[in-house]
């Protein structure tokens, strides 16, 4: 079978060029999801004016989008670690509910602490039961091969059927009638920068989550440890041969990524929920996972990506109001990640024309 | 007779997540690692339910939800066997899709009222026909004969794989396929051709157990329907050791655990902690097959690998 033409590797290809294919990308995503909205009877400019404007409209609901797209971009922070090592670390969800335990038994049993000493206990309470968490199927990696990517699914459900013991049973609230976590005190909350609505509600969440990218930024290109992170991603046995100590380097960094994402956990439910909640992950996990790799796990493309995708969460609220299943922003996700991996495509390998002549 | 019923119930907890398994094995057979057999299973129970509501066949039924199971699959074929994406990527991406179309289409059911919408009567009594006689035999009726017709087809099927993959021509190709693409390539089998039907085939399976779960076993429509399911097969495939009879044990014992888990909520132990169970007895297999490595048992060799002929 010859064909008229066939595919070669494309050496390199210049970043502005890159980001015009990623660009296309989401556009033919748009266009697609137009089309099945036109298929469905539904005003496609609508969709998508929900989707992309109303969560940026005013101060207050952009309030909310930035809070979302911060939470985000910690976790994407996490995966992006793991994810660099080429350890699928699918697990956020359960990190982040660990670290959300992990802060909240401070935040709830610890309140009378002074909140200079409380927010950097639960800080580094989430950061270490998170991390911990992920150190489960990381060291069965390192001795045993044993499969992470399900490993670290399994522990999600796990995780959640242990915070919802604790819910209904022994850190169950106040609220006699209703099974619900206690409300955190006001020392326990991040605090806000400004007194002023709408934002005096945007706590200080997003300045720890710039200075996690930069620290990001700076160990995973500027540090040894960091690199070290890259070479046992693209060859195990390369890293090997190079004397390095790949157990070791394992399980340092599922520490760290699970770590971030326990610290998630922590903006979660001292930011944004104000206690802990059955939501305090709610698919965030798997959505920073699109995220992480939509950035090619760069921690500064990891901001604009975690923002447009809060934005499209967010959005998703709005498209109640068209009669709309909230779940079409989870649909048009999906959409978007397939077109963008598509477009990798083009970025690796080009088409040729095959040459008669040669191939006979 | 309380433990004939128990053997019912697990059975049918442990139906889709067989036929989970079975599509799982297809597709690493084929040498692709596929994240994304629990979006193929909600897209399955959407078409599933949607064809049960519009036109009460059976038949029909189980046809529209295979397919759409297997448009799924074609969609992760298409990215990587063509597009050669990363394998685990795309298969997630497939997940976060075909949870979205399926929750999406499927809230469009009910006319974005919000009420819950069932499968008529009709098909519930069709699926449920059972043997006259056998079903009247003490305990055998119902702990052997008592279940639903899709079951029964689902154990033929998964049986028809077994000997599909381990005994014929093709399969015989199949496994080369899976195991060293270069080679199979060498010797005249179409790898790229392969890899789609053999996806495909696979995601026909998870369709046909998102319908289980769908449109016999909840029977209302449900955001939540699949609840992990398709995870579970994916990890339990390990357990099976890419064996479609050996994933009859896989299933059934998450059928038990999940037995364990309904059936024991009085004691004095959380409901909770018990909801734990299937997924920890998973993670424990997941490390007891890696602790205790057969060389016969081995994940096929190409799997996560993309093949790209001009890279030999």
């Amino acid at each position: 079978m010859t064909l008229p033409f066939h595919i070669v590797k494309r050496p390199y290809m210049k970043t502005y060029q890159q980001v015009i294919v990623r660009l296309l990308a989401v556009l033919t995503a748009f266009a697609v999801t137009s089309i099945l909205m036109l298929l469905l009877k539904k005003n496609p400019g609508k969709v998508l004016m929900a989707l992309l404007y109303e969560p940026v409209k005013n101060g207050y609901f952009l309030v909310q989008t930035i809070k979302l797209a911060v939470v985000l971009l910690i976790i994407s922070l996490g995966i992006g670690l793991a994810f660099k090592m080429k350890f699928w670390n699918i697990g956020a969800e359960g990190q982040i509910i660990l670290g959300g335990i992990g802060a909240s038994y401070f935040g709830l049993f610890h309140s009378d602490w002074p909140i200079y000493i409380l927010l950097p206990v639960m800080l580094v309470a989430s950061f270490v039961t998170g991390g911990m968490y992920g150190l489960i199927p990381a060291y069965f990696k390192a001795r045993y091969n044993t499969n992470e990517t399900l490993f670290t699914l399994m522990l999600n459900y796990i995780a959640l059927s242990f915070l919802l013991f604790l819910q209904y049973g022994p850190w169950k609230g106040a609220n006699a009638m209703r099974p619900e976590f206690d409300n955190f005190k006001k020392n326990a909350l991040l605090p806000s920068l400004s007194s002023s609505k709408p934002w005096s509600d945007l706590h200080i969440g997003w300045i720890l989550s710039l200075v996690m990218v930069a620290v990001v930024y700076i160990y995973m290109n500027h540090t040894k440890s960091g690199y070290e992170i890259s070479v046992v991603g693209e060859s195990v046995n390369t890293a090997r041969y190079a004397g390095m100590n790949v157990r070791w380097i394992t399980l340092r960094t599922m520490m760290l990524s699970a770590g971030i994402c326990g610290i998630a956990g922590f903006v979660q439910v001292s930011g944004n929920l104000k206690k802990l909640s059955v939501n305090v992950a709610g698919g965030l996990g798997f959505t920073a996972i699109i995220i992480a790799w939509l950035s090619k796990l760069n921690p500064v493309v990891m901001i604009v990506a975690s923002f447009l995708f809060s934005v499209m969460s967010k959005g998703a609220g709005f498209l109640e109001y068209q009669n709309i299943s909230p779940a079409a922003s989870e649909m048009i996700q999906g959409i978007i990640l397939f077109c963008v991996l598509g477009a990798e495509f083009f970025v690796n390998y080009k088409i040729v024309r095959t040459n008669r002549e040669v191939a006979k | 007779m309380i433990i004939a019923s128990y053997i019912y119930i697990a059975v049918r907890v442990s139906i889709p997540v067989l036929l989970g398994i079975t599509g799982a094995i297809f597709n690493e057979k084929a040498g692709n690692t596929n994240l994304g057999i629990e979006g193929m299973m909600y897209m399955g129970a959407f078409a599933g339910f949607y064809t049960a509501v519009a036109t009460n066949s059976v038949i029909m039924t189980l046809i529209a939800a295979c397919l759409f199971g297997a448009f799924g699959a074609l969609i992760y074929a298409f990215a990587t066997v063509s597009l050669r994406t990363n394998q685990v990527v795309a298969g997630l991406s497939l997940t976060i899709f075909g949870q979205g179309v399926a929750r999406f289409l499927g809230n469009t059911l009910s006319g974005g009222k919000g009420e819950s919408v069932r499968i008529p009567d009709a098909v519930t009594q069709k699926v449920s026909w059972k043997i006259p006689v056998l079903k009247d035999i003490p305990f055998l009726g119902r702990a052997l004969f008592g279940y639903d017709m899709i079951i029964y087809l689902s154990i033929v099927l998964v049986v028809i794989a077994y000997f599909y993959i381990n005994k014929t021509r093709t399969g015989l190709n199949l496994r080369a396929v899976g195991e060293n693409p270069a080679a199979a390539d060498a010797a005249g089998i179409n790898v790229s051709l392969y890899k789609y039907v053999h996806i495909c085939i696979g995601g026909a399976f998870c369709g046909l157990a998102g319908a289980y779960i769908g449109v016999v076993y909840l029977t209302t429509w449900g955001n939540n329907m699949i609840a992990g399911k398709g995870w579970i097969a994916v990890a339990l495939v390990i357990f099976a050791s890419w064996n479609p009879l050996k994933a009859i044990y896989g299933s059934l014992l998450f059928g038990i655990t999940s037995l364990i888990a309904l059936r024991f909520q009085d004691s004095p132990i959380s409901p909770y902690l018990l909801e734990m169970l299937p997924y920890l007895v998973t993670v424990i297999i997941l490390v007891i097959t890696s602790v205790k490595i057969k060389k016969e048992n081995q994940q096929p060799a190409s799997c996560g690998v993309n093949y790209f002929r001009e890279e030999r």
